[in-house]
């Protein structure tokens, strides 16, 4: 048992939650594996928007993941910090529009 | 950027042949991933056999302009290693009545042997259908005795394969040296120029692309399209195909993933990518790779490895076809690296 959450070498043992729990394990990875083909978006769109979400939900697995699917794809590094910053943007945006919740709060109790 | 090769920097990887021990070693040694062997032995594929030949495959040297991070062959201009004219003239012998459709010139930079315009003009008489040199482009603008490289290309008819790692300066840069990029866009101008790489023209034009890092290729057809659109629209350059090829640990890749720390993870990478159906189209299965010296090998990569054929005709002078193929194929766990994904080869994916 390692001393400290997220062991990067964990990330190599993903598959193995479908040991405990095999029809739902097999389903998410099958769904998974489909979800990142070329589709109507290109598999490298798709790769940068997976490297987007990953910053957003705070995920390391799935940054080192999705670093190194980008490079093996041929993203630039400049491509995936533009990516890193759409969801940032998002992700700063959501906490600012209620900002406007806020606003209406305030006016409503001010008189 | 490394400027001398690790053989004339006493690197002990290179001197001693370290290398197979860490291959046989480690996460292998104690059971985390399995041997190469074992692996192939599942689909009923050890010992691996070869098929018909159909590639002749000669590495006419080690010497090289350049110095890239990633080379196998540990190539540099401090290399020594050279094929000899009496070498030649027994490839010669072996190119006129071999069964093979394909003649690979290889190096270190072919261009560099002294006596390689010669064997190019002596090897085309013999009427190879496929004559590829694997030029790194910038020899091309090297030396003002290169310049006319492309036409010498195009008089005999080579197919001209070139390596490039990135369609960006920056990536290209950091593999293989400073303005290496600027120095290939220009070769490939000039390539393009003569009729190399154009639609529709005899004259084949294809890329190598090597991952600058410890991260496999992906996939070849969607890289081609990203490079074509890059170098049309950038520098308006045309080339046929695009080849993918995933770097094996050997040599100066090898000593990258272990300075870096990546030995394991690049080698689980592999195994995890292991895929049985590129394992039917190795390129060892209708290859024979000949060395500067005349050695005999299974691939470039056990030439490194200092790997000779398992068979009685060990050398180029003794050459038999018929008892080459005849030979099992000598296999370790770099291996795994012509195996992983779409599989890799000289000619890039292999499935």
């Amino acid at each position: 048992m390692a001393d400290s959450y997220y062991d990067p070498a964990d990330l190599r043992k993903f598959g193995n939650i479908t040991e405990w729990s095999e029809e739902l394990g097999n389903k998410f990875f099958d769904y998974y594996g489909k979800v990142f083909e070329e589709g109507a978006l290109s598999a490298r769109e798709k790769s940068l928007i997976a490297l987007a979400v990953a910053h957003v939900v705070k995920c390391p697995y799935c940054i080192d993941a999705y670093t190194k699917d980008g490079l093996q794809k041929g993203i630039t590094k400049e491509e995936m910090m533009e990516a890193v910053h759409a969801g940032a943007a998002i992700e700063s945006g959501a906490t600012l529009v209620h900002g406007v919740q806020m606003m209406n709060k305030y006016n409503k109790l001010s008189m | 950027m490394a400027s001398k090769s690790l053989k004339a920097r006493q690197n002990s990887l290179v001197l001693d042949n370290k290398q197979l021990k860490i291959l046989e070693g480690g996460v292998f040694e104690n059971g985390e991933l399995p041997y190469f062997k074992d692996k192939i032995a599942q689909i009923g594929q050890f010992p691996l056999r070869p098929k018909k030949l159909e590639i002749l495959q000669i590495n006419v040297g080690y010497m090289c302009n350049q110095v890239c991070e990633h080379c196998h062959v540990d190539a540099g201009p401090d290399r020594k290693e050279i094929m000899t004219r009496e070498t030649m003239e027994q490839c010669l012998e072996v190119i006129r009545n071999t069964a093979a459709h394909t003649l690979d010139l290889t190096g270190g930079a072919p261009e560099m042997n002294p006596n390689f315009r010669w064997f190019v003009e002596e090897a085309a008489k013999a009427g190879v259908n496929d004559f590829i040199v694997r030029s790194n482009l910038t020899i091309i603008r090297a030396n003002k005795k290169y310049y006319d490289l492309p036409e010498f290309f195009k008089k005999y008819n080579i197919h001209v394969i070139s390596s490039m790692p990135h369609y960006t300066r920056g990536k290209t840069d950091k593999q293989r040296g400073e303005g290496v990029f600027d120095k290939s866009i220009k070769a490939l101008r000039e390539l393009n120029a003569v009729g190399y790489g154009m639609p529709d023209s005899p004259l084949r034009l294809d890329l190598v692309y090597n991952p600058s890092g410890a991260f496999l290729p992906g996939d070849q057809s969607a890289l081609e399209r990203d490079f074509k659109k890059a170098l049309m629209e950038d520098f308006e350059i045309r080339f046929h195909n695009l080849f993918a090829i995933t770097n094996l640990p050997i040599a100066r890749f090898l000593d990258y993933l272990m300075a870096s720390g990546n030995y394991e993870d690049y080698m689980y990478s592999l195994v995890e990518a292991y895929n049985p159906s590129a394992v039917e189209n190795v390129m060892c299965t209708n290859t024979i790779s000949v060395s500067w010296d005349g050695w005999l090998y299974d691939c470039d990569f056990n030439q490194m490895l200092g790997l000779k054929v398992a068979s009685k005709i060990k050398h180029i002078k003794d050459y038999n076809e018929e008892m080459l193929t005849e030979r099992n194929i000598i296999v370790s766990q770099h291996c795994y690296g012509c195996t992983a994904g779409a599989g890799s080869s000289c000619q890039g994916a292999v499935t």
